[in-house]
């Protein structure tokens, strides 16, 4: 379905109604994942390894099934066998086999009466583990002499002679870049590292679940996608799709994190085992332990650069550990690191590493947030040296439509340009820099997803609508799918209710991931709406006795067309349906398929920050968000997702991230040794919606969820580079590393 | 029935496979596209079964078995893309 | 076991629990009060907050058994009725909400802190929430949201 060319003349699109879950969620009526029960529940917990790597022994279960209360316990034998591919990689770290992979890695469950006994019944577990060496580092995974986690998981592209720990290898690029480099004023080559840092959701994973021996069960779960929760639960306790059920719960917050499945094939095993409903609440320490982080990365980044701003080339090894099974976002990291720049060459090699750490999840554009802190960090240092301005570079060199991406493809129409024109124009770029600040810029990019999509919406007789999604709603989505239906079916927005449907009652969707929901659910929004007044039209045409064709649809109603013009009075849509049981049975419009038209979408972020010379601690003063949105459909949630992606990246560039020790364990399980960005760390963020239509969507949306988080790690890192005086090479620039920097 | 012969460009990660930067096939889809690709090139196998993006005159497509191609048309394949 | 008398919401409730069990746990577990949310069980999230005598306090952090004779709003309590509290008509007006797990807590504190100051400044606003975490919004129309409701507080005091 190609773009409208609708930008303009819209009555509900682009305007800010009061989204339809906003009372239930400021009254706490709201139920999220840990808020259903059911009669006769159980509560679940799970015994979790307190070594990197170990051998599992033997496991005896006996004291803690003579608990009182205690109803049953399962371990990796309570799953299904003969798994294959990523089912099996998902099974093995929702419940450890053989070995223990890492510190927090699920050996073991109890459901108990109370969430106290099953609690103290993990401590009555003995689990006899034999620990051997371990690695958490990416590049001493790497190394031969490090310890193997698993022998044979390498895929045929990484070259030989490597380690078992390498088990995939991405190369791309075009031209020649030694020629390249020969050309440039300056070439330049820095090394650059990022930690791990969790999605950090305030949610944590909980579920409820209901299993019968015959197979049959019923999920509640808090997911970005209850179809995939389905089929992988189905494999894993070895029972068929359709007869489990999943209903998503509220969510809260996922940014990635809850693609993936973690407890719910635990509680549904703990169910089958028992006969009864099982409910696992996850511990705040288990889910910095057990669920995914992203990536850490090490990254080699070389640019040739002439006294004119021209890049001549660029070149960038990314190694990415993604824990102890492969899948990191290593391949990602390398196709987003020089995507904003039009390059004549231009190569980058990325490199997926195992370690000794929980299974990596995807986390708001996995993989592109390390590139861009490398890439724009170095290229700012160079802009410096030689004296350009950093913004007239990025423009001199931007990637328009028609340039050949450096990954390969020529662009389509993006947006990047105009994101570097706003941010030219805007007053905080034309500020000067304040005193004893330092001011940092950074380009962003994300490829954003489509993916398999199915709404459905139902006409009521009231002439109101009731629109059937499939992807969670995350950050106000249900209240930009009713703003697309409403503005096709030309009805007042509060006359859409929008509900997320289960498994059960309605066609399969993809995750709500890859920055989809509003691009693709709300492209099935449009066409189920003009399915659907396709068949209102013809109720109309019915009635009048005229041709179907020669009826149009104005302002929520049927309006005769053509040589009909003006013979019946419009027809109201509230009328139609009215009549609808009586002139052919119900109204309902759906739409079903996988949209391939995501546009791509970059952004701009400037920041100006402080150093404290004494304390290390930097303090973030002013921030602009600038990116292409192709059309807001809510403009307060596509500035929402803005101000998000923009404060989580600060977390990620200054404090956030994962410390292990000599003996491999996760030293900041939580949120006071983990720090998030709380509200006196931050400024107002303040955000300009680029509109550069995608022509993939009727309306030109674009995703906007993800590219947000790109550009902060290289923003601040410049920023704090400039005020400091020394560069900034290693993520997270928290205050001991900035003292030591600043010491020299 | 004529299907056109398709340059398919690779990402270098794939090069080594087969040897040659650019594949040509004779195909008029994705799916005959990617079957013959793995027929011709048995290399590429592991690769395409664990997922490929086709991007089609910059067009990224993630599934698109069925889109359309022809000699025309500036192909990549890419690993397969996803989000958070 | 030990029994509890207490009131909450202004609505006199007894209760039986586990000595170790968390005022946290007693609401949303043993009385259906779930809009208390468990983010972390540690007291660094905020996303339990409750109020005890006019002060936000961490209903993880105080045990079940302590909430005997006191009096305890929690998110359920604050609208009137069908009239929500300007708070919750600000906090959908300005979108300060994404995910919404963090908004119960959000919704408790910031309402003790107008009670106390009902003119503070944003750096005020933003300290006295510097307990409660919101990931999905980078705070911004959150801390909008509170100002404009404590200018319109004072405007209609």
């Amino acid at each position: 379905m190609a773009f409208d060319e609708k930008t303009e003349g819209f009555n509900v699109v682009g305007t800010r109604p009061d989204r339809p879950d906003g009372i239930d969620k400021v009254t706490g009526r709201a139920s999220y994942g840990a808020d259903a029960s059911k009669a006769g529940m159980l509560h679940g917990a799970i015994l979790r390894s307190p070594h990197a790597h170990a051998v599992i022994k033997s496991i005896n279960l006996d004291k803690a099934l003579a608990l009182k209360g205690v109803k049953g316990v399962v371990t990796r034998a309570d799953f299904a066998e003969g798994l294959t591919g990523e089912n099996w990689n998902v099974l093995e770290n929702v419940m450890a086999g053989e070995k223990a992979l890492y510190d927090g890695h699920a050996v073991a469950a109890v459901a108990a009466t109370s969430q106290l006994i099953a609690r103290d019944a993990l401590k009555l577990i003995e689990v006899d583990y034999e620990p051997i060496p371990h690695v958490t580092d990416v590049d001493k995974a790497m190394q031969p002499d490090a310890p193997v986690i698993r022998e044979g998981q390498a895929s045929k592209a990484v070259p030989a002679g490597m380690h078992p720990n390498v088990v995939d290898y991405h190369e791309s690029g075009h031209g020649d870049v030694e020629a390249g480099f020969a050309e440039a004023d300056l070439v330049m080559e820095r090394t650059f590292t990022t930690e791990a840092t969790h999605q950090g959701y305030i949610e944590p994973h909980a579920c409820l679940a209901t299993l019968g021996g015959d197979g049959r069960g019923e999920l509640w779960c808090c997911t970005q996608g209850h179809w995939n929760v389905q089929k992988i639960c189905a494999a894993l306790v070895g029972i068929e799709q359709s007869a489990l059920r999943v209903t998503a719960s509220e969510i809260g917050g996922g940014f990635g994190g809850k693609t993936a499945v973690f407890i719910e094939p635990v509680a549904l095993a703990l169910s089958r085992k028992t006969n009864r409903p099982v409910k696992i609440a996850m511990p705040r320490a288990d889910v910095f332990k057990a669920t995914g982080p992203t990536a850490s990365t090490s990254m080699d980044v070389k640019i040739g650069l002439k006294k004119d701003g021209t890049m001549t080339a660029a070149w960038g090894e990314f190694r990415s550990q993604g824990g102890a099974f492969p899948g990191s976002p290593f391949s990602f990291t390398a196709m987003c690191a020089f995507a904003p720049y039009a390059l004549e060459n231009v190569k980058q090699i990325g490199y997926d590493v195992m370690t000794n750490r929980p299974k990596q999840a995807a986390y708001r554009a996995p993989g592109s947030p390390m590139a861009a802190f490398a890439v724009e960090s170095l290229l700012d240092e160079m802009c410096n040296q030689m004296g350009l301005d950093p913004l007239e570079v990025r423009l001199k060199n931007a990637s328009k439509q028609g340039t050949k991406a450096s990954f390969g493809p020529t662009w389509d129409r993006i947006g990047l340009v105009e994101c570097l024109e706003a941010a030219k124009e805007h007053s905080h770029y034309a500020a000067p820099v304040p005193e004893g600040a330092g001011r940092g810029i950074s380009c962003g990019f994300w490829f954003n997803h489509g993916g398999e999509t199915s709404v459905t919406l139902a006409m009521s007789e009231d002439g109101t609508a009731q629109l059937m999604l499939g992807t969670p709603d995350i950050g106000g989505s249900r209240a930009s799918m009713a703003m697309m239906a409403a503005e096709e079916l030309g009805i007042p927005y509060e006359h859409v209710r929008a509900t997320v449907a289960d498994t059960a009652t309605l066609g399969y969707n993809e995750v709500s991931h890859g920055s989809r929901v509003t691009y693709a659910s709300g492209l099935a929004t449009i066409e189920a709406a003009r399915d659907t007044v396709k068949k209102l039209c013809a109720r109309a045409a019915a009635k009048w006795g005229i041709d179907e064709d020669a009826v149009v649809w104005r302002d929520g109603c049927a309006v005769p067309s053509g040589p009909n013009a003006g013979d019946f009075d419009p027809l109201p849509i509230g009328q139609i349906c009215r009549k609808m049981g009586a002139t052919g049975g119900p109204i309902v419009g759906h739409y079903e398929a996988t949209p391939e038209g995501a546009g791509v979408s970059f952004a701009v972020h400037i920041v100006d920050a402080t150093v404290d010379r004494e304390t290390g601690a930097t303090s973030v003063d002013r921030y602009t968000v600038i990116q292409d949105a192709g059309k807001a459909i809510h403009p307060d949630y596509v500035e929402g997702q803005y101000q998000g992606g923009a404060a989580q990246g600060i977390g990620w560039a200054l404090n956030e991230e994962y410390i292990y020790g000599e003996d491999g364990r996760l030293q900041n399980a939580g949120f006071l040794d983990y720090r998030i960005p709380v509200a006196s760390d931050l400024p107002m963020i303040d955000t300009v919606i680029v509109e550069v239509p995608n022509p993939g969507h009727p309306y030109g949306v674009r995703g906007v969820g993800e590219t947000s988080i790109c550009p902060p790690l290289a923003a601040i890192a410049n920023a704090v580079s400039n005020a400091a005086g020394v560069r900034m090479k290693d993520l997270p620039m928290r205050p001991s590393r900035i003292l030591d920097a600043l010491d020299g | 029935m004529y299907k056109p012969l398709v340059k398919v460009h690779l990402w270098s990660g794939l090069r080594s496979l087969v040897g040659q930067e650019v594949v040509e096939v004779r195909a008029t889809n994705v799916a005959q596209m990617l079957n013959a690709l793995e027929k011709e090139h048995p290399a590429l196998s592991d690769a395409i079964d664990a997922g490929v993006s086709v991007s089609i005159d910059g067009k990224i497509y993630a599934y698109g078995l069925t889109e359309a191609v022809d000699e025309t048309k500036e192909i990549y394949l890419l690993q397969r893309i996803k989000g958070g | 076991m030990i029994q509890v008398s207490t009131t909450i919401n202004g609505d006199e409730h007894q209760f039986v629990c586990d000595p170790r069990e968390t005022l946290l746990d007693v609401l949303r577990d043993r009385l259906g009060l779930t809009g208390a949310k468990e983010g972390c069980g540690t007291g660094d999230c905020g996303a339990c907050t409750v109020e005890i005598g006019g002060r936000p306090v961490c209903s993880c952090l105080m045990l079940g058994a302590e909430a005997e004779g006191k009096e305890i709003t929690t998110v359920e309590g604050i609208a009137d009725g069908e009239d929500l509290h300007p708070l919750q008509v600000n906090f959908i007006k300005h979108a300060a909400l994404q995910c919404g797990i963090c908004t119960p807590g959000i919704l408790v504190a910031t309402k003790a802190l107008l009670e106390e100051n009902p003119n503070p400044t944003e750096t005020e606003v933003r300290y006295w929430l510097a307990g409660n975490l919101c990931r999905c919004t980078g705070y911004d129309k959150i801390i909008r949201a509170v100002m404009e409701t404590a200018a319109e507080m004072r405007e209609n005091a």
